[in-house]
């Protein structure tokens, strides 16, 4: 059986992502990779937690005086929904719908765009403000934490519109079902990391 | 890599419970996300009140945990079946990563 088999609605397995040896393997390496990821995150999480407000004497950047929660609410909401698109898409995936599936994917694109501009903007406020990476300890711990994150939120985004591209001629199949379900599994993943950022760095900072 | 795959056509009935069950679940989601929404907003409101740091601090790291376990068990689908590796690899993640920020902690406040 070749991988490039069309289906109908009717014909679709159940569980698209995982039916292939292939899917399966992808599925159970995704989840280990999330699990290494789960770690490097934990320990940008706690030298950032070491170091916040740490710095040189002197030094006049804190939490309270740097973060401005209006904003930081808005990206939240951004990714939040971005999420649901992504739940969305894979909705439709598993109806064998592929434009309504790549519908979904573009939206969640376009709010993954619209919330690293917002991140792109208050990088490029704080070190207007003096507040760069070579600052103090604070601010690299600072900008190491939220960077990587944003730099999985870039990743995500080249991913996902790589798929859509590659795959949009070629329709719904058994061979990229499974990459769309883990590069969906992925961007739910950093939605994860970003509730904990926008607790922990934002939120705890504001509060002190 | 396909061998193994056998295809399976549905019949009528068997289709529309296939996209009625998946529908449901949609809608599930869907309650997930308000939910998801509704603790943010508790959580940004309860900073913007100025309640005391010992207070608002728990209670924000909780919902957090609340608003992740939603994300994992119901968006990454971790509670359907066949996820033991995945719960496996993620936990473990979970173990290592609180002993490390543990770790930090008890360096930066002994």
């Amino acid at each position: 059986m070749d991988l490039n088999t069309k289906y109908t609605p009717q014909s679709w397995p159940d569980h698209p992502e995982n039916t292939t040896l292939e899917g399966k393997n992808k599925f159970v390496g995704f989840w280990l990779f999330l699990g290494g990821e789960t770690v490097t995150f934990a320990s940008l999480f706690a030298t950032y937690l070491a170091l916040k407000n740490k710095g040189p004497s002197g030094m006049e950047f804190t939490t309270q005086e740097l973060f401005e929660l209006p904003l930081v609410f808005i990206m939240t909401m951004l990714l939040l929904t971005s999420s649901l698109t992504s739940v969305y898409a894979m909705y439709h995936m598993k109806n064998y719908n592929f434009k309504a599936m790549q519908a979904w994917l573009m939206v969640t694109v376009l709010l993954g765009l619209a919330f690293l501009g917002f991140e792109i903007y208050e990088f490029n406020h704080y070190v207007h403000l003096g507040f760069t990476f070579g600052q103090s300890a604070f601010s690299s711990a600072f900008f190491i934490l939220v960077g990587t994150h944003g730099a999985h939120v870039v990743v995500g985004l080249g991913w996902i519109i790589l798929l859509m591209v590659r795959n949009a001629k070629r329709g719904l199949n058994l061979y990229n079902a499974p990459k769309f379900y883990v590069a969906s599994l992925y961007w739910h993943f950093i939605d994860v990391v970003w509730v904990f950022i926008f607790t922990v760095v934002y939120l705890m900072g504001v509060v002190g | 890599m396909a061998h193994d795959v056998h295809t399976h056509v549905r019949s009528q009935t068997e289709y529309e419970y296939k996209r009625r069950r998946s529908a449901n679940e949609m809608r599930s989601h869907v309650t997930t996300f308000a939910i998801m929404i509704f603790l943010t907003l508790i959580a940004f409101t309860m900073v913007y009140a100025g309640f005391s740091a010992y207070f608002v601090v728990p209670i924000i790291l909780l919902l957090a945990a609340v608003q992740v376990v939603l994300q994992l068990y119901y968006f990454m689908h971790m509670s359907h079946k066949g996820h033991d590796t995945a719960q496996m690899f993620l936990y473990s993640g979970v173990i290592v990563g609180l002993i490390v920020i543990i770790t930090m902690m008890t360096i930066v406040w002994w």
